[in-house]
């Protein structure tokens, strides 16, 4: 009686541990799902959105200019801060305010990215911690999931004029 | 230092066949030989150095574009032991702390080497200003 239960309990912990690495894999290197919150992003993510992220595209580099991106904050890396792709590696990206009357230009250096969110008047993004390493990507988020009526693919960039092209 | 990984706690380093066994998730202090899960310049590659100074001390640089520097909040300044002959944050700055990977402990290949990394700061590199918690 007692040698069944503690079987049970053993087959119960193996089970927990396998599922529970499985879990860990599928967060790690598929995706999973991100409640969003802050204005920064507004109007394509308001606060409180839930959307699915994926991983893959960062472990194989194929992270475009226009994609809505997970990092780890640069300046804290317990959290995480939800922004969209301006440049890449070598690409050239206005470095000041859409506000300010003189613009500032500079290259994104190798290996980094540059940041904004869509809500330029609200957020705090690579104008002003500047370009953010690569390798601080978490994920990129290509669904949204809730709320329904919003339910689908993110729209592109409202700030179309912040891509430079080369 | 390139490092091609292996999977788990090993890492394997080009340079001169060293098989290191690190710890994930060990706090981050002065003098300990830690592992950059993506180089700041080259997401694909990791580099292995030792942590000279963590965020708020003030530091003197080798060969920086600024004389001294003062880490900003969330980074750590890392260099490698052979001053000159190491790409590390006097080449390109501090590194954040989201970007640091693991904690080499020990070395356990070849044999000869084998032996447990030790946290050692250089005394001529330390901070000028420690910041006060």
């Amino acid at each position: 009686m007692f040698r069944n239960v503690l079987g049970k309990t053993f087959r119960f912990l193996g089970y927990t541990v396998q599922y529970g690495c499985i879990a860990h894999c599928a967060f790690e290197y598929l995706g999973g799902i991100v409640v969003c919150s802050g204005p920064s992003m507004e109007p394509t993510i308001q606060n409180s959105d839930i959307v699915f992220s994926e991983n893959l595209s960062r472990h194989f580099y194929c992270i475009r200019k226009g994609d809505i991106v997970i990092v780890k904050s640069p300046n804290d890396p317990k959290s995480n801060i939800c922004k969209r792709v301006i440049g890449l590696e070598g690409d050239k990206v206005c470095t000041s305010n859409p506000s300010d009357f003189l613009k500032s230009h500079s290259y994104v250096p190798k290996g980094h990215v540059w940041l904004e969110g869509d809500n330029l008047r609200n957020s705090t993004d690579s104008r002003c911690y500047g370009p953010v390493p690569y390798g601080l990507i978490r994920g990129r988020i290509c669904f949204k999931i809730w709320p329904l009526n919003d339910f689908g693919f993110l729209r592109a960039s409202p700030n179309g004029h912040r891509f430079l092209d080369d | 230092m390139k490092l091609n990984s292996l999977r788990l706690f090993c890492r394997r380093t080009s340079f001169n066949s060293e098989l290191c066994i690190g710890g994930l998730g060990a706090p981050c202090s002065k003098g300990v030989l830690c592992q950059n899960r993506m180089s700041p310049r080259n997401p694909e590659q990791k580099i292995i150095k030792r942590v000279i100074a963590l965020e708020g001390d003030i530091i003197k640089t080798i060969g920086y574009k600024k004389k001294y520097v003062k880490v900003p909040h969330g980074h750590i300044w890392v260099e490698g032991d052979h001053h000159g002959h190491s790409f590390d944050s006097n080449a390109f700055g501090p590194v954040s702390l989201g970007l640091l990977h693991a904690r080499a402990t020990h070395i356990l290949w070849p044999p000869q080497r084998w032996q447990k990394l030790q946290p050692m700061l250089p005394p001529e590199r330390k901070p000028l200003q420690r910041e006060q918690e």
